[in-house]
């Protein structure tokens, strides 16, 4: 049936996509102005000058370091174990198996929160100390899951046979891995990777939590938007942040896009 | 003459699920050699064990003399066609012949040249460049064929592989993978539910039923002279006839098998030879197939037989009274019902 009132529905679809993005907008739009202490609309007056604090800001590049840091190492953990937990769900026949499965996707589906205060108290009891590698572990627990749920389907895709038919041929085990399940989960691997390197890189919660004294890029920023003066340097590193981030959504997005969905893939 | 693969009491258990029970059997070398049942029977089971994708629960295995438990597939002379083929689709099909020469070591220019080799042996000479997805069905199933027999093996095995072929094209490559046998001297051991296919294309076909093995021999032997009703009726629709009836047909009392075109009928007053045995019989149903006629007719113990008949012999109608009759060495006597 044809809507009998296109012109609402398309009233109704700008009006959604105003209210995801305007304040997107909002956050470039206030990189640029002179004043610093409230958002004053529109702004007084525009300048370049906050970009160039930001660069000479010490404090500003070790939180990037860090956080880049942190999501590329949970990243690579991610995908290690991702793989080696979809390659046993979806190969081997085991007791319990589906209950397993269910228990590494629970990560994602569990409020960051009651991750951050379980791995708290864990670290605590364990007498682990908190730095960089606590922040690791923790982020490493939700990146998992969207390396999991991308490789996992994947494999449900490709014949079994023909890893048999690589040890049939002669290959063994490493052999068939290099050859054969290598490169058909690469491009799910790369999704699953971009998007748990996304993930990781503007985590909160979970950070708030397993951190001790270093600050990531969004634990910095949350300290800052608390200070009264200087406020477009925010502005300006969430500028960055969103570059950081969309690129890798982008092209996660892209890539799977040819294959079935992927669930999974927002926290 | 060399044993090729010998199966010494094999049993495969998945659970309760008796597999393969209690299997014993000799393949010999250069023997094209089929497996025949219907799904569920163990036959693929039998051909797993030989790749070495499953290990015997109990028996004791040999291929050519070595003993085969706890052997890797990837150590085992023996390669197979998959059923589904199995082709890697990232790899071009030259690629994909060459797989197992190159997990080998062999170097690119020879392991290349003997793909191509292979390739042309099976008409795919200039497909060499192509992805899987490329080609058509019966393409897919001889690059399978040309990546297995690339490697030299002793045993080739083939699980159902003309399955996903349609109707003319399986016909075709039942003649091709005969010659080919026939040419590369290699022992085919070959798992089907088609009784047409076993038996048009195998030196020695064995009969599977629930695990194990019903009946051994030529495809003559199956065909003419079935051990069991089981076999029977699995091969090639047969007639099996309980003693009550074989005895009033003329015959000994016991289970007995009649191939329905073994039978010919007398629609008239015409008398039947008096070598022969007979019947009455009322036609049920009359199938018209072209060249030939099936029939069903109910004889008067209640019991249908099936009839195949010229269609040049005449018309047939349901509920007309016929006299059927067949040479008495056209009867063979079973052993059992199993």
């Amino acid at each position: 049936m044809r809507s009998e009132s296109p012109f609402l529905l398309k009233i109704a679809a700008i009006g959604c996509v105003a209210f995801l993005h305007v304040p997107l907008l909002l956050i470039f739009l206030y990189a640029f102005t002179t004043e610093e202490k409230s958002f004053q609309f529109p702004p007084p007056g525009y300048t370049m000058k906050w970009f160039s604090i930001v660069w000479d800001r010490q404090d500003i590049w070790d939180a990037i370091g860090l956080s880049v840091k942190v999501a590329g190492i949970a990243t690579l953990l991610a995908l290690i174990l991702g793989t080696c937990a979809a390659a046993a769900v979806s190969r081997a026949r085991f007791f319990g198996r589906d209950h397993i499965s269910l228990l590494f996707i629970l990560p994602i589906a569990l409020p960051g929160i009651v991750t951050g205060i379980a791995l708290r108290s864990a670290f605590g009891i364990m007498d682990i100390p908190f730095s960089t590698w606590t922040i690791v572990l923790g982020h490493t627990t939700f990146c998992m899951v969207v390396v999991y749920n991308n490789v996992l389907a994947r494999f449900r895709r490709t014949s079994g046979s023909m890893i048999e038919a690589s040890m049939d041929l002669g290959a063994d085990g490493f052999q068939t891995f290099r050859h054969v399940v290598l490169p058909q989960i690469a491009s799910a691997l790369l999704a699953g990777g971009m998007l748990a390197f996304a993930l990781s890189f503007d985590e909160v919660i979970v950070t708030t939590f397993t951190a001790g004294q270093q600050a990531t890029l969004p634990i910095w920023m949350l300290s800052e938007l608390i200070r009264p003066r200087q406020r477009p340097i925010t502005n300006v590193v969430a500028i960055f942040v969103i570059a950081v981030t969309f690129v890798p959504i982008l092209a996660a997005y892209y890539l799977t896009r040819e294959g079935e969905h992927t669930g999974g893939t927002g926290k | 003459m060399t044993t090729a693969v010998s199966f010494q009491n094999i049993c495969r258990y998945f659970g309760p699920v008796r597999a393969v029970d209690d299997v014993t059997l000799d393949i010999a070398e250069g023997e094209f050699f089929a497996m025949l049942g219907p799904s569920g029977s163990g036959k693929t089971t039998c051909l797993r064990l030989i790749a070495g994708f499953e290990q015997p629960t109990s028996g004791h295995m040999e291929i050519f003399g070595v003993t085969s438990e706890g052997v890797p597939p990837y150590q085992r002379n023996v390669n197979t066609v998959f059923q589904d083929y199995a082709l890697f689709p990232h790899m071009t099909v030259l690629d994909n012949v060459a797989y197992g020469l190159m997990v080998k070591g062999v170097d690119k220019a020879t392991r290349q040249r003997k793909a191509q080799e292979t390739l042309t042996l099976v008409a795919l000479g200039s497909f060499g460049s192509r992805r899987p997805s490329q080609l058509s069905g019966g393409q897919r199933q001889r690059v399978a064929l040309a990546r297995a027999l690339v490697n030299e093996p002793k045993v080739l095995l083939l699980d159902e592989p003309l399955g996903a072929l349609d109707l003319k094209l399986r016909e075709q490559m039942q003649v091709e993978l005969k010659a080919l046998q026939r040419n590369l001297g290699i022992t085919f051991v070959f798992v089907t539910h088609d009784q047409g296919e076993a038996l048009s294309m195998a030196d020695r076909v064995a009969i599977f039923n629930e695990g194990k093995i019903v009946q051994v021999g030529s495809p003559e032997d199956i065909y003419e002279r079935p051990k069991t009703k089981f076999v029977a009726d699995f091969v090639g629709s047969s007639n099996v006839l309980s003693p009550a009836f074989s005895k009033s047909a003329g015959g000994p009392e016991s289970w007995a098998s009649l191939r329905p075109e073994k039978i010919s009928i007398m629609q008239g007053k015409e008398k039947a030879p008096t070598w022969h045995q007979s019947a009455n019989a009322t036609i049920t149903a009359a199938h018209y197939q072209g060249s030939v006629t099936r029939l069903n007719a109910r004889i008067s113990s209640g019991e249908t037989i099936n009839v195949t008949v010229p269609s040049s012999q005449g018309k047939f109608a349901e509920g007309e009274k016929i006299i059927l009759h067949w040479p008495k060495e056209a009867v063979h006597i079973m052993a059992g019902e199993a």
